[in-house]
C-alpha cells in the first residue's frame, strides 16, 4: 500500500473530524491533533526505509498515469522536509494541550493547526506545480488565521500586514504558473522540467525564473521582504510561533524554492551565476541585519523572529553557493534549524505562561525556578551558535567547507563571524531572563510542555552525536537530489 | 494581444493601489482586482481565437477547442481568492472595532 496520501489526507480528515467530534466530548480535539502528530512522526521515519537513495515513491491521484493527472512524489529531499515538518508539528501539538489555557477556541485552533499541517506536507511531496499553488494557499491561509488568534490589536495588525504580503507573494506565484502553462502546456514538475530543458531559455524563461524568485523571497522573509515576519511570528500563540518560524518559511519559501529551480528549471551554479549570486546576496544581507537588529530588541519573542531571518539567510548562502558540501549545509539547516529554532519558541511560549510577559526588562530569575525551561533555552542557544556535539554545529562547517571550495574564502570567514554573533544576540535573553538572580515564585511548567521541549532537546543531541548516521541516510541522499538537476523529470516519467 | 495588455494593466492597478493606498477597505479592493486581473490572464492562456466550448459532443466532431484546463485551474484560484478576501474583511471590521478607524497611519501598535 503506498502511504504516500496519509501525509496529507491524515491531517486534513482532522480538520474535518475535529470541530464535529468535539460537539461530542471537548477532549477529542487534544486527542485527535496529538495522535495525528504521533502517527505522522512515526511515519515519516518509517517511510525513509520504503526505498532507496536515488530512487522515488510516485503515487497517482485517481490512478492517472503522471503527465495527465496530479502526481504525489516522495524523494530524499521531500523525507527531509516531511521528518522536519513532522517533527516541529508534534512538538508543537503536546505544547498546546495546556498552553491554549491562556484562550478560549481550542476547537477552532486545532482545526486551524492541522490545516496548517496539511498545507505543509502537500507542499513537500506534490509533484504538480498547480497543486503545489493550492497547498501553498491552505497552509498561508491557515497561517494569517494563527497569527490572528490572540483577537488583540498587535495580532490583528500583525496578521494584517502578513497577509498583504502574504498574499501578494501568492498571487505572483499564480501568474508565474501561468505563464510556465502558456509556454509548455503542462502543469506537472516532471514534465515541465523535460519541456523547460528542450526548449531552451529565453526572455520568457528568466522572467517567470525571477517572479518566482520575487515570491518565495517573501514567503521566505530574505532581506528586502522581510517586514512581516517579525511582527507576524511573536503575535502567533507560542506553539504556532515555532511552527511558522521552525518550519513554515523554510517549507513554503526555501524548499519550494530550490525544488524549482534546480529541478524543473534546472539553474545550477554553471549555467546560472547571476542567480545564485543573487541568493548568496540576500541571504548575506538577511543574516546580516538579522543579526543586528536581533540584538537591538527587548521583546522575548521578537528577538526571536529577528534571529530566524539571519538563520534562513545562512541557509540561503549555503544553496546560493551551490557546490556540494554548502548545499548539504544548507539543507541540513533546514532540519536543524526547524529543531532549535521551535525549541526557543517553545521556551518563550513556557516563560510567557508562567509569567504573562515578554519584555526582557521585566523578567528576571527564572533560572532557578524553571530548571527544565532554562536549560533548554542554553541548550538551544549553544545549537544554533553552533557548539561542536549539538545539531547546529554541523550545517555551518558544511557551509563554510563549502565556500572555501568554491574559493569564497572572504565568505567563509564573514559566515564564521557571523555564526559568532549570533551566539551573542541569543545570550542576551539568557543573561536577562535566566541568569539573573532575583526572588520570584514562578512554578516550572506543566509536564506536557516540559515533555515537549525535552523531546526537542534530545533530538537535537540524538542527531548532533548521531550526525553521520543522519548525514548519509538523509542529507546526502537530498543534495543528490537536488544536484541531479532535470534528472528529476526522468526519474519520474521514466526513460 | 488587446486582452493580455488589458490584463497587465489591472495587474498594475491593483499593485499601485496595495502600495499607495492607506484604507484598509481600499487595500482589500486592490487585491481583487490583482486576483481578478491573473485569473484573466490564466483564462486568456488556454483561449484560441474561433475554437468551441470543449463538450466533445460526437465522435468525429470538429477538433478545434479552447484548452479546458486553464479554466479548471481559474476556478480553483478564484474559490481561492473568495477565502482570502473573506478573511482579509473579517480582520478588517475586527480592527475597525479596536480601533475605530480604516486608516492604517493611525493603527501603529506595533514597532522595533
Amino acid at each position: 500500500m503506498n502511504l504516500l496520501p496519509l501525509f496529507f489526507a491524515l491531517p486534513l480528515a482532522g480538520a474535518f473530524l475535529i470541530p464535529i467530534l468535539s460537539k461530542i466530548w471537548r477532549g477529542f480535539s487534544d486527542l485527535i491533533a496529538n495522535s495525528i502528530t504521533t502517527i505522522l512522526l512515526f511515519l515519516s521515519f518509517y517511510s525513509l526505509n520504503l526505498f532507496e537513495e536515488g530512487e522515488v515513491i510516485i503515487y497517482k491521484m485517481g490512478g492517472w498515469p503522471p503527465p495527465l493527472g496530479i502526481t504525489m512524489v516522495y524523494d530524499h529531499l521531500s523525507a527531509l522536509i516531511v521528518i522536519s515538518i513532522a517533527i516541529v508539528v508534534f512538538a508543537a501539538s503536546i505544547f498546546s494541550i495546556r498552553y491554549l489555557e491562556h484562550f478560549t477556541g481550542r476547537v477552532k485552533f486545532y482545526t486551524l493547526f492541522m490545516l496548517i499541517t496539511a498545507g505543509m506536507m502537500g507542499v513537500a511531496i506534490t509533484g504538480d506545480i498547480f497543486n503545489l499553488f493550492v497547498f501553498v494557499e491552505i497552509a498561508s491561509i491557515s497561517s494569517y488565521a494563527l497569527v490572528a488568534f490572540g483577537i488583540e490589536k498587535e495580532e490583528l495588525e500583525a496578521a494584517f500586514k502578513y497577509m498583504v504580503m502574504g498574499e501578494i507573494a501568492s498571487l505572483f506565484l499564480l501568474f508565474a504558473i501561468a505563464l510556465l502553462y502558456g509556454r509548455a502546456s503542462t502543469l506537472n514538475m516532471a514534465d515541465l522540467a523535460n519541456t523547460l530543458s528542450v526548449a531552451g531559455r529565453d526572455q520568457l524563461f528568466w522572467f517567470v525564473a525571477a517572479i518566482l524568485l520575487f515570491s518565495f523571497a517573501i514567503k521566505s522573509a530574505l532581506f528586502p521582504f522581510h517586514s512581516w515576519l517579525p511582527d507576524a511570528h511573536p503575535s502567533a500563540p507560542a506553539p504556532v510561533s515555532a511552527i511558522l518560524s521552525g518550519i513554515f518559511v523554510k517549507v513554503l519559501g526555501v524548499y519550494a524554492l530550490i525544488r524549482l529551480s534546480f529541478n524543473v528549471f534546472g539553474l545550477t551554479p554553471q549555467n546560472s551565476p547571476i542567480f545564485f549570486h543573487i541568493l548568496i546576496f540576500l541571504g548575506l544581507v538577511s543574516v546580516f541585519f538579522g543579526g543586528i537588529i536581533a540584538s537591538r530588541q527587548r521583546d522575548y519573542k521578537r528577538l526571536l523572529a529577528y534571529s530566524t531571518i539571519a538563520q534562513i539567510g545562512f541557509i540561503m548562502v549555503g544553496i546560493g553557493i551551490g557546490n556540494f558540501w554548502a548545499i548539504a549545509g544548507g539543507l541540513f539547516h533546514i532540519l536543524a534549524h526547524a529543531i532549535t529554532k521551535s525549541l526557543l519558541f517553545l521556551t518563550s511560549g513556557a516563560v510567557v505562561y508562567a509569567t504573562g510577559k515578554r519584555d526582557l526588562e521585566e523578567l528576571a530569575g527564572l533560572g532557578k525556578t524553571m530548571g527544565i525551561t532554562a536549560w533548554s533555552y542554553r541548550l538551544a542557544t549553544l545549537s544554533l551558535s553552533g557548539l561542536p556535539p549539538l545539531v547546529g554545529f554541523f550545517p555551518k562547517l558544511f557551509i563554510i567547507i563549502g565556500a572555501c571550495q568554491a574559493k569564497l574564502y572572504w565568505l567563509a570567514i564573514l559566515l564564521a563571524i557571523l555564526s559568532v554573533f549570533t551566539l551573542a544576540y541569543l545570550l542576551k535573553i539568557i543573561r536577562k531572563v535566566y541568569f539573573t538572580t532575583k526572588e520570584v515564585s514562578t512554578p516550572e511548567t506543566p509536564f506536557s510542555m516540559r515533555l515537549s521541549m525535552l523531546f526537542l532537546v534530545i533530538l537535537m543531541i540524538l542527531f548532533g552525536f548521531g550526525f553521520q548516521g543522519l548525514l548519509n541516510s538523509l542529507i546526502i541522499p537530498a543534495t543528490k537530489v537536488l544536484l541531479n538537476g532535470t534528472g528529476y523529470g526522468r526519474a519520474i516519467l521514466g526513460g | 494581444m488587446f486582452f493580455f495588455i488589458t490584463t497587465l494593466i489591472l495587474i498594475i492597478i491593483g499593485l499601485y493601489a496595495i502600495v499607495t493606498k492607506t484604507n484598509l477597505i481600499r487595500i482589500i479592493i486592490g487585491f481583487a482586482i490583482l486576483e481578478y486581473a491573473i485569473n484573466f490572464f490564466f483564462a486568456l492562456v488556454g483561449f484560441k481565437k474561433g475554437a468551441l466550448a470543449p463538450i466533445i459532443t460526437q465522435v468525429d466532431g470538429p477538433k478545434n477547442f479552447v484548452d479546458p484546463i486553464p479554466q479548471a485551474l481559474v476556478l480553483t484560484a478564484i474559490v481561492i481568492g473568495l477565502a482570502t478576501t473573506a478573511l482579509m474583511l473579517s480582520f478588517a471590521i475586527k480592527l475597525y472595532q479596536k480601533h475605530k478607524t480604516f486608516d492604517i497611519t493611525k493603527i501603529k501598535e506595533l514597532k522595533g
